[in-house]
């Protein structure tokens, strides 16, 4: 049986720098040359200050599990044959938060505060995707 | 800057009207639209030649000129719609009476309608159709797809950092359970469950449970929000809307990781500073429970108990019917039906009225909120 994948993301002008560099497996943050606040997901301006004076900064790709949760039960027919899936909520070093799975991982091994780093899942020839370890 | 917030008292909610609920009503949204609209207008003691404003969800199929084509109305003086989703209610509430009180319009419809079951269902994520552009291109490629999830994990987090334990949201969910038992109009009705039932249930989101999840459902509601001074010529029983605020957080929440920072928390010192009151002044509550976990949160972030105590909080009955503070007195979303807070009001609107089948003595102040505190309102008898 083939599974259907999740929605493959549509890189906009704000965010297609930050595919890119994953096509590359470097994992980036927007850094604000102002302020020095880190975020994402990339937008035009600083969440911290609204600058839009931005800086793409190479992310250490350490971080720790926030919170997650193991989907058990497909949320519709098409997604029937990939639980469980496990969608973690991660916090970078940098302090900003980001959204992932979990990958070569027991579902019941899992608990908040577990460390964490990222590999890269290439999805196909556009896009690839961060992913975490746990380390 | 301060905020002057003027809305105290000057709108009433002076009509309600709902469908049946049902898991397949075989009747187009529009058509229900009607019905639940022609029943608030009757309820108001008014005609719909009085009517000449109509709000919508934006997420609704059915467009302000159909319903008011449907009813008889040559045209609106005023219209409008509010989004995104399911958290709308309070805010259109919000923009009626800001309408009628400020000559924009006399008497305004607020409705919803929806086959929210046998229809294009939230909790299967093909309502959103947002396909991983925008910020759901950092959300959706994962495989977060619908908004239980997001609860689940929120939940998991209140667990991690108070304590808070599965039979608290099963506390929440029997609840409900037992209020819906109460209401021959749920879903739910004459279906109690107990706490095996629910720590023996399917897990949806870990730790989400089946009676965890709002109960999609077809059916509409609406009411009529007019003018203070205009409402006793024709309601019996207006409800006036005595304190209301809405708050959008930025950048939807991906800040993440502060309790202080969410919507419910952010406008309730607004919402209680508009009406003049406090949460201990508060009779009966009207909560959106699209999940159960967020019932502790929004106890703690609107200060009905302390941050981190609304699991124990709910585990000693106090939500329930003779409690501390009733919550959610028809069943809520989780069992009676999920109208996107919609029938959150109504209940409260009839507690108020002194017509609830599980009516709280006594009433006279009532809270009621949409979202995860995208809108809220101090509802007065």
């Amino acid at each position: 049986m083939t599974l259907v994948p999740f929605p493959l993301p549509v890189p906009s002008l704000d965010n297609q720098y930050w595919f890119d560099k994953c096509k590359e497996h470097v994992l980036v943050l927007q850094q604000c040359r102002e302020c020095k606040a880190f975020s994402h997901p990339p937008r035009p301006n600083c969440t911290n200050c609204g600058s839009s004076d931005l800086n793409w900064v190479e992310s250490t790709g350490k971080g720790t599990i926030f919170t997650f949760t193991v989907t058990r039960q497909p949320v519709s027919r098409p997604l029937v044959g990939r639980t469980p899936w496990i969608v973690v909520e991660v916090e970078l070093e940098e302090g900003v938060h980001m959204i992932s799975n979990l990958i070569d991982v027991d579902c019941d091994d899992l608990q908040i505060g577990m460390a964490v780093e990222v590999v890269f899942d290439q999805v196909d020839d556009e896009i690839t995707l961060p992913k975490f370890i746990i380390v | 800057m301060t905020l002057k917030n003027n809305l105290k008292d000057k709108a009433a909610i002076v009509g309600i009207g709902e469908t049946a609920y049902s898991r397949e009503s075989g009747r187009s949204e529009l058509d229900m639209a009607v019905e639940a609209a022609d029943k608030a207008i009757t309820d108001a003691g008014l005609s719909s030649s009085d009517i000449d404003g109509i709000v919508k969800f934006t997420a609704d199929s059915t467009p302000q000129g159909e319903l008011a084509a449907c009813l008889g109305i040559p045209y609106l003086r005023y219209y409008g719609e509010l989004g995104p989703l399911g958290g709308a209610a309070c805010g259109l509430v919000i923009q009626a009476a800001m309408a009628v009180s400020s000559g924009m319009a006399n008497n305004v419809i607020v409705f919803r309608s929806v086959n929210g079951r046998s229809g294009a269902r939230y909790g299967s994520g093909v309502v959103t159709t947002r396909r991983g552009q925008g910020t759901s291109a950092f959300t959706e490629p994962y495989g977060l797809l619908v908004p239980g999830q997001s609860s689940a994990m929120r939940a998991r987090r209140h667990m991690h950092d108070f304590g808070t334990k599965l039979e608290h949201f099963g506390g929440v969910a029997l609840a409900f359970r037992k209020h819906a038992c109460l209401n021959p109009k749920a879903i739910m009705y004459g279906r109690p469950i107990t706490m095996d039932d629910y720590l023996n249930s399917k897990v949806f989101f870990d730790p989400l449970r089946i009676f965890d999840c709002a109960l999609e459902a077809d059916g509409a509601n609406a009411f009529i929000i007019s003018a203070a001074d205009n409402s006793f010529n024709s309601s019996e029983r207006p409800v006036f809307i005595m304190g209301a605020a809405q708050a959008l957080p930025a950048g939807l929440g991906d800040r993440g990781g502060n309790w202080e920072d969410n919507g419910a928390s952010r406008l309730a010192p607004e919402l209680f500073a508009s009406a003049g009151v406090t949460a201990d002044d508060i009779d009966v509550v009207g909560f959106y429970d699209h999940f159960s976990p967020v019932i502790i949160t929004k106890l703690e972030d609107y200060g009905f108990c302390k941050r981190g105590e609304g699991g124990p909080f709910v585990g000693e009955g106090r939500i329930e019917l003779g409690g501390q503070i009733p919550v959610n007195t028809s069943g809520g979303h989780l069992s009676e039906a999920y109208l996107q807070g919609m029938n959150q009001i109504i209940e409260v609107v009839r507690q108020l009225r002194h017509q609830s089948y599980a009516q709280v003595e006594d009433a006279e102040l009532g809270l009621v909120d949409s979202g995860d505190g995208s809108g809220a309102l101090i509802l007065r008898r």
